[in-house]
């Protein structure tokens, strides 16, 4: 092993760790708002590689009728929570948000030429698959606010096989890839940098300054905040939780197809694939203790070369190794603070 | 009183609606028509609805059920077809571990089970048990063996092996061993992958510095096609073997100009029009891509899909002969039927030609696989 070999399999680990870095953020994100362990992460990011490899290669992805169906559901179970105080504008808005939204998504779908290149590709694919995610809180996870973390997590597991179905339904058995954002190789001392490592670490480097700034300075971010912080004291104050709630898988929805986006071209990616790779960024979320965002971040880049090192040392045991590592922080954590009881 | 009487009444009603024409001969498939397998499941799940309703005048059912690759589902299938359906014969599973794991149940309950998984471990070494078992697909010790002579051929002296981090992969190596090791081959490097990477650089790192002639990859499907574009990519100028695991034009589609040039063994039903007429397995395996890709679409065949319908095959010209000694539906029939698969002599199949004997219960020899490269984006036979 020399200094070249470290420097490739650094560089590698970071790419890597880039993805499970923004899937960490957006299972934190959804947890602090929610209390719901995001477990179909993985499959947005699944679904939004298979529906940006379906565009790229110029067929019609099967996940727009999903979004159809799931708009059309929520809709249902809209109404079936507003039926109390069925006023106009609240059916409308109802409305607007599950029937709108696809129609229109479903109309640039059909209006955009057969492999309109790239970017105009990734922009198609995060409108078709983030809806899908308020869809599901609506659906799923909205009905069940007040219950225990417990309630939530077997909910979030029923939504993550039901999810691992409709993908083998809709993309098939078969895997895809799909072409990348930059096929450019720029030299750099001893190490060969792909246009695509660039375009993944810059893209979520740009969303965590961006997720930061949203946090910090909008309304809608503070309102996140505080919904985290406390449900009750939040709600006292006029903060809708279920708003809150859709606001935060919106953001978890448009993450993981983003990352979905960016992976496809480096790997082939199966309807099931997601899972494994959500499951690296949960890693990552754990460690940061589902709570805080830089030290998930870091954990993240952690976990990818953690990945990446075992990889090239005990390949037959890369997996057992990464998510070994998930143990002695579980000590740390439970010996260093008492557990917290909701 | 009165309510019960109505619960019975219904009851009887729905029992009486079930449709009276049983079907005579019963086939239970246990396939992987879900889960990590699934791209071996669906074709052979669309294969099975090409099959014959009427075996030697005797009306055929075939119950389909999907195992998602989980071997206590495959299990649990199999156990339900012989007990409440009481079928005459089991086929399946897709994948080896699932399979291996039926052989219990079929044997203990006597019943003939066909797998349609690659692992020889699965009829070798014959015992009390695996007198029930057969299979279709060939046996990885048999394209081993022909990769390795392949290999010797062209003057490879080292190789690489990557393989997945699973049952294929272990088969793979404990096969690519033996067969490397008998033509004076070295084995240089072994490194492992899974399935659901996104990353290999650091095993193909690995590889790349052992530098050996040539690089197996031992994977199946599409993956397959990762740690070759990962060698590609850090400049790997030796040979590229694949396995027949990856004997599908998604394989291709995914791969692109990096897998130009590989070679890898398959049955001869990849490239059936390239066979020459003489082949008795051109027009078996001609057949059955037509009928396939008229049901399914043009281009849509897979290799994987034949051998649910070889088993079919087997099963065709087996059935009539145990007709012959036994009831459908009795255990006599079961074991007549078990016999009479054992006694298939020169039969062709779509992935070649089966003999099977008392110890060889797949039956496939050297006609059952061809070495085949990939050229401008096809199959291409090497002589």
């Amino acid at each position: 092993m020399d200094g070249d070999i470290l420097l490739i399999l650094l560089q590698d680990g970071i790419v890597n760790g880039a993805i499970y870095a923004l899937l960490a953020l957006s299972l934190v994100l959804v947890f602090a708002v929610t209390r719901v362990v995001f477990i179909p992460q993985g499959e947005f990011v699944a679904y939004g590689a298979l529906t940006y490899a379906a565009l790229d290669e110029g067929r019609l992805p099967g996940s727009i009728w999903l979004l159809a169906a799931l708009g059309g559901a929520a809709m249902l179970a809209g109404l079936g929570t507003v039926r109390r105080t069925l006023t106009a504008p609240a059916v409308l808005r109802l409305a607007v948000e599950c029937l709108l939204v696809p129609a229109l998504v479903l109309l640039a779908v059909w209006l955009t030429p057969p492999r309109p290149g790239v970017l105009v590709e990734a922009l198609l694919t995060l409108a078709i698959v983030t809806p899908m995610a308020p869809y599901i809180y609506r659906l799923a996870f909205q009905p069940l606010a007040e219950a225990s973390v417990l309630v939530l997590l077997i909910a979030s597991i029923g939504v993550h096989l039901a999810m691992l179905g409709l993908g083998l339904v809709f993309f098939g058995p078969e895997g895809f890839r799909a072409t990348g954002f930059s096929d450019a190789r720029y030299a750099v001392g001893g190490l060969v940098i792909p246009g695509q490592a660039i375009w993944i670490v810059g893209t979520t480097l740009a969303l965590m300054g961006g997720l930061y700034l949203f946090f910090d300075r909008t309304l809608s971010g503070k309102a996140l905040r505080a919904t985290a912080v406390n449900r009750l004291g939040a709600q006292l104050v006029g903060n809708a939780t279920a708003v809150s709630g859709r606001l935060a898988f919106l953001l978890a929805g448009a993450i993981g197809t983003l990352s979905g986006v960016l992976i496809a071209p480096l790997t082939t990616v199966y309807y099931d694939s997601g899972f494994l790779v959500g499951l690296k960024g949960f890693v990552a979320a754990i460690i940061g203790g589902l709570v805080s965002y830089p030290l998930a971040a870091l954990a993240a880049v952690l976990v990818g070369c953690v990945e990446s090192l075992s990889s090239f040392y005990a390949s037959a045991f890369k997996e057992v190794i990464v998510f070994t590592v998930i143990i002695p922080v579980l000590l740390w954590r439970s010996l260093r603070g008492p557990a917290e009881e909701e | 009183m009165r309510r019960h009487l109505a619960i019975l009444a219904v009851a009887a009603a729905a029992f009486s609606a079930a449709p009276p024409a049983q079907a005579q001969v019963r086939i239970g498939v246990t396939i992987s028509t879900t889960g990590p397998a699934a791209s071996l499941g669906v074709p052979q799940r669309n294969s099975i609805a090409l099959l014959p309703k009427d075996i030697g005048g005797q009306s055929v059912e075939y119950i389909v059920l999907d195992d998602g690759a989980d071997s206590t589902r495959a299990v649990a299938n199999t156990r339900k077809l012989i007990d409440e359906s009481n079928v005459d014969a089991v086929v399946g599973s897709s994948t080896t571990p699932a399979s291996l794991a039926m052989i219990d149940v079929a044997s203990e309950k006597k019943v003939p089970m066909i797998s349609l998984a690659a692992s020889v471990r699965l009829i070798e070494p014959m015992d009390a048990q695996r007198r029930w078992v057969f299979k279709t697909p060939q046996n990885d010790s048999l394209m081993a063996d022909a990769i390795a002579e392949h290999m010797a051929k062209a003057g490879v002296k080292t190789v690489g092996f990557i393989g997945f981090n699973d049952a294929y992969g272990d088969g793979w190596l404990t096969e690519a061993t033996r067969a490397l090791e008998a033509k004076g081959i070295k084995l240089v490097a072994v490194e492992r992958f899974a399935r659901a990477d996104t990353s290999v650089t650091g095993q193909v790192l690995k590889l790349v510095a052992a530098k050996p002639d040539a690089v197996l990859i031992a994977g199946a499907g599409t993956p397959a096609a990762l740690p070759q574009k990962a060698l590609r990519e850090r400049g790997y100028a030796g040979k590229y073997y694949q396995t027949h695991g990856v004997a599908n034009m998604d394989f291709i589609r995914v791969g692109g100009k990096d897998v130009e040039g590989t070679i890898l063994p398959s049955g001869p039903i990849l490239v059936a029009s390239q066979l020459p007429d003489s082949n008795p397995i051109k027009v078996q395996a001609g057949d059955y891509v037509r009928r396939y890709e008229a049901a399914n679409g043009a281009g849509t065949v897979a290799t994987f899909g034949a051998h649910a319908y070889d088993a079919a095959i087997l099963l065709q010209a087996a059935i009539p002969v145990a007709l012959k000694s036994a009831k459908p539906g009795t255990p006599e029939f079961r074991a007549a039927l078990r016999d009479a698969l054992e006694g298939t002599r020169g039969q062709v199949l779509t992935h070649g030609i089966a003999d099977m004997s008392a110890t060889d219960h797949n039956g496939f020899d050297k006609r059952a696989r061809v070495m085949v490269t990939i050229q401008n984006g096809t199959w291409k036979l090497l002589p």
